[in-house]
C-alpha cells in the first residue's frame, strides 16, 4: 500500500503526451496527489511510465490509477533506475533523463547545472578548445567531424560577428534524440551554446527546429527565457523551420535562417569561415552541444576520451525504433554491438517475428541484414561496412518488411526531399523510382517510346532485360554517390544497394 | 481559422511589422503568415516583398521551395500521419486506407516524415497535439473527431 496523497511523476514530453500522459495525470490530481510533471526516462514501451518514490509503474492507462495507488497494479516494474534498460546505460548527457522538471532553474542548478559554463568563463577560452579537442567529441548530426576543429577554426576566423547556430532539424525517421534533449533538458542545450559562444567569441546564436516538433519550440522558448541572465550577453532565439528535410544539412540550414530558399551551399567556402549572413558560425547538432556542459566540468574531457573505442569517443545517444519491443533512447559508449542493441537491449521486434533488417543512420542509412549484427557502434566500423551511424538511430523491420518496397522509398524520399540543386539528386532519383518499378514489374518494358523516335539517334529501339536494368539501377547509384553536392543524392544509394545487395529475391517481378 | 476579409490586411501588417526588425525576417513571417490565413497567397507575398524590399519572385521562390507553404487557402481540417520508415515498420501502411475512406473530402490527411515518436508509431499529428501507437480504430476516430 502506497501512502494516500504521494507524489507522482509523469513525463510531459511530447511522447508521453502521445501515449496518454496528461489523462493519467489528471486522474491522480482528481485523486489528490500531487503531480509533478518530469522529463521522461526514455523507456519508451513503458510511456506514460508513473514514478511514486523511486518504483515505475507503466505503461499506465487512466483505469490503472486505483490499483497503482493500492500496490496492486500489474504495470509495476519496480525502481526504474534499477531497470536493466537503464542499469546498462552510460549516461552523460541524458544523465537528468526523468529526474528533472524540464523548465525549473532550481532542479537544473542542483543537479550541476551551468558548472561547465561558470568553469569555462573561469578557464577562458584556450583551455576550452584545447579541452573540447582533448574530449575527442565528434559532430552528431551525422557527419562525424571534430567539433574542437571546427570551434578553433570559428575562433580564429577574422571577423567580429559571429554566430552559433544549432542544427535542430532533426529529419531522420527512427531519431527523436534532440527531441528528447529540447523538452526534457532545454538548459543543457542553452549551456552548451553558450559555452561554445565564449569559446568562439560570438554573441548571437540561433536554434533552428524543425515545424514537426511544437513541444520542443514552445519549451525551448521558454527556457530561453527563463535563463537569458545566466547566458547574458549571449543572445539566442528559436528559429523554426517550415518543413523541408534537407534545412537539415547546415549550408541549407543557413540559407533557410537568411530567408532564402533551402538550397545547399557548394563548399568551401566552409561555414566555419563564411557561414550564417557570411559571418564565421559554429553549425553543430544538439547532441554534440548538449554533450559540452558534461565535458567542461571538471575532469570531464578526460572521462569522455577514455571511453569508447578508436576515434569514436564518450558516449552516444542511440534511438532504438521502428519494431522493436524495448524502443527509446538507449545512450551509451561507443562500441557495443548492433545485435546487442536490437536484440539484448531492445528484446528484438515488437511483432515477435523474427527481425529481417535495420535500418541504422536515418532515411540516408543502409539496411543491415542479422548477418552484420556483429558490427560495434562506431563511426569507422560503420563506414568500412559501406554503412554509418549518422545521428544514432536504429529502425528494426520484421521479416514481413519487403525491401524492394524500402529501396524505391529512398528513392521517393530523394525525390521529395531533394533541393533541386545539382543533377544526379533532382532527377536521378525520380529515375531510380522509375526503374526499381520496372524491375519489379510482372512483364518486362517494352521500348520507350520517346527513346524509339527516329531522330533519337542514340535511343534504345529495344526495352532492356531486367539484368539491364539492375545493371543501369547500379549506374545510376553510381553517378549519385559521387555526383552529387550533398548527402542527400549522395547517400541515397546506401538503402538501396544495402537491400539489393541482402535481399535481391525482394526485388524479384511482383504478380 | 475563419477567413477575416476586413481584418486581413491589418494582421498581416502586424505580423510583418513584429518581424521586420530580425536578421532574416522573412521565413519568421512567412510561418506567421501560414499560420494566420492558412497559406500565403500571391496578395501576401506581394506586401511581403514591398516591405523587405525584396523581389516577387525572390518571395515566391521561397515560398514554393517549403512543405508547409500553401499558396490558396485549405480550410479543412489537416491530420498528418506519419510515413517515414520507423512508422512504416511498425504497419502504418496498413491503416492508410481506412483512414482516406474516413477523411474522404471533409478532412484532409496528409503525409509527413516523422513527428520524432519513432519508438511508439504509427504516429499523427492534428495541430499541436501528437498522437501514438494508432490502430485502425485509434486513427479512424481520430480523422473522424478532426
Ligand atoms: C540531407 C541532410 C540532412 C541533414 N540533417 C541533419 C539534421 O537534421 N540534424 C543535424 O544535426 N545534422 C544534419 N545533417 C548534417 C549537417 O549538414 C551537419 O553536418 C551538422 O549539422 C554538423 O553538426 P555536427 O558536427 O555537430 O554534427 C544533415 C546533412 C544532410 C546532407
Ligand atoms: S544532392 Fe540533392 S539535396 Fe544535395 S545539393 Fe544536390 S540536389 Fe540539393
Ligand atoms: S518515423 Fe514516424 S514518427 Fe518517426
Amino acid at each position: 500500500m502506497i501512502q494516500s496523497h504521494p507524489l507522482v511523476r509523469i513525463a510531459d514530453d511530447s511522447l508521453a503526451l502521445a501515449c496518454g500522459a496528461d489523462a493519467v495525470a489528471a486522474v491522480f490530481t482528481a485523486t489528490g496527489c500531487t503531480v509533478e510533471r518530469v522529463s521522461s526516462w526514455g523507456m519508451h514501451w513503458l510511456e506514460p511510465l508513473v514514478e511514486i518514490d523511486g518504483q515505475g509503474f507503466g505503461p499506465a492507462t487512466p483505469a490503472d490509477v486505483p490499483a497503482i495507488l493500492a500496490g496492486t497494479s500489474a504495470k509495476a516494474i519496480g525502481p526504474i533506475a534499477a531497470h536493466p534498460f537503464l542499469a546498462r546505460q552510460q549516461r552523460l548527457t541524458f544523465a537528468r533523463a526523468g529526474r528533472t522538471r524540464p523548465l525549473s532553474l532550481d532542479d537544473y542548478a542542483e543537479t550541476g547545472g551551468w558548472a561547465g559554463l561558470k568553469r569555462a568563463r573561469a578557464i577562458g577560452r584556450e583551455e576550452v578548445l584545447a579541452e573540447l579537442i582533448t574530449s575527442g567529441l565528434r559532430g552528431r548530426g551525422g557527419a562525424g567531424f571534430p567539433a574542437g576543429i571546427k570551434w578553433r577554426t570559428v575562433a580564429e576566423a577574422p571577423g567580429t560577428r559571429k554566430y552559433v547556430v544549432c542544427n535542430a532539424d532533426e529529419g531522420d525517421s527512427g531519431t527523436f534524440a534532440d527531441r528528447m534533449v529540447m523538452e526534457g533538458d532545454p538548459f543543457l542545450l542553452i549551456e552548451g551554446m553558450a559555452i561554445a559562444a565564449h569559446a568562439v567569441g560570438a554573441d548571437r546564436g540561433y536554434i533552428y527546429v524543425r515545424s514537426e516538433y511544437p513541444h520542443a519550440i514552445a519549451k525551448l522558448r521558454k527556457a530561453i527565457g527563463l535563463a537569458i541572465l545566466h547566458i547574458a550577453p549571449f543572445q539566442l532565439e528559436v528559429r523554426v523551420g517550415a518543413g523541408a528535410y534537407v534545412c537539415g544539412e547546415e549550408t541549407s540550414l543557413l540559407n533557410s535562417i537568411e530567408g532564402k530558399r533551402g538550397e545547399v551551399r557548394a563548399k568551401p567556402p566552409l561555414p566555419a569561415l563564411e557561414g550564417l549572413f557570411g559571418c564565421p558560425t559554429v553549425v553543430n547538432n544538439v547532441l554534440t552541444l548538449a554533450a559540452v556542459p558534461h565535458i567542461l566540468s571538471a575532469g570531464g574531457a578526460e572521462l569522455y576520451q577514455r571511453l569508447g573505442v578508436d576515434r569514436s569517443k564518450g558516449t552516444m545517444p542511440v534511438q532504438l525504433a521502428g519494431n522493436i519491443r524495448h524502443g527509446g533512447l538507449f545512450e551509451t559508449t561507443f562500441g557495443m554491438t548492433l545485435g546487442e542493441l536490437v536484440n539484448d537491449v531492445g528484446g528484438g521486434t515488437a511483432s515477435g517475428r523474427p527481425v529481417k533488417a535495420a535500418q541504422v543512420g536515418g532515411p540516408l542509412g543502409a539496411y543491415i541484414p542479422p548477418s552484420q549484427f556483429h558490427l560495434p557502434f562506431a563511426y569507422e566500423q560503420f563506414a568500412a561496412a559501406d554503412a554509418l551511424i549518422g545521428h544514432g538511430g536504429v529502425v528494426v523491420f520484421d521479416d514481413t518488411v519487403d525491401m524492394g518496397g524500402m529501396a524505391r522509398f529512398a528513392m521517393q524520399f530523394c525525390a521529395a526531399e531533394s533541393c533541386g540543386k545539382c543533377t544526379p539528386c533532382r532527377i536521378g532519383s525520380t529515375r531510380g523510382v522509375e526503374l526499381i518499378d520496372r524491375i519489379r514489374a510482372p512483364t518486362p518494358a517494352t521500348a520507350d517510346a520517346v527513346a524509339s523516335l527516329p531522330q533519337m539517334h542514340n535511343g534504345r529501339k529495344s526495352g532492356r532485360s531486367r539484368e539491364e536494368e539492375l545493371q543501369l539501377l547500379e549506374d545510376l547509384c553510381e553517378t549519385m554517390q559521387f555526383g552529387s553536392l550533398c548527402a542527400l543524392g549522395g547517400f541515397t544509394p546506401y538503402p538501396v544497394r544495402s537491400a539489393l545487395k541482402h535481399w535481391p529475391e525482394d526485388f524479384e517481378p511482383k504478380a | 481559422m475563419g477567413f477575416d476579409v476586413m481584418g486581413t490586411e491589418e494582421k498581416l501588417t502586424e505580423i510583418i511589422a513584429a518581424h521586420r526588425g530580425r536578421e532574416g525576417p522573412l521565413l519568421p513571417i512567412l510561418n506567421d503568415v501560414q499560420a494566420a490565413f492558412g497559406c500565403v497567397d500571391p496578395a501576401a507575398e506581394r506586401a511581403i516583398a514591398l516591405a523587405l524590399n525584396l523581389s516577387r519572385a525572390e518571395v515566391h521562390g521561397v515560398v514554393s521551395f517549403y512543405h508547409d507553404f500553401r499558396e490558396a487557402p485549405d480550410m479543412r481540417p489537416e491530420v498528418q500521419l506519419c510515413g517515414a520508415e520507423a512508422c512504416q515498420a511498425r504497419g502504418v501502411e496498413t491503416l492508410v486506407s481506412a483512414a482516406e475512406a474516413a477523411a474522404g473530402d471533409r478532412v484532409r490527411l496528409s503525409k509527413v516524415y516523422c513527428l520524432g515518436l519513432c519508438s511508439v508509431g504509427p504516429a499523427a499529428r492534428v495541430g499541436d497535439t501528437v498522437h501514438a501507437r494508432l490502430n485502425q480504430t485509434a486513427l479512424v476516430a481520430l480523422v473522424e473527431n478532426a
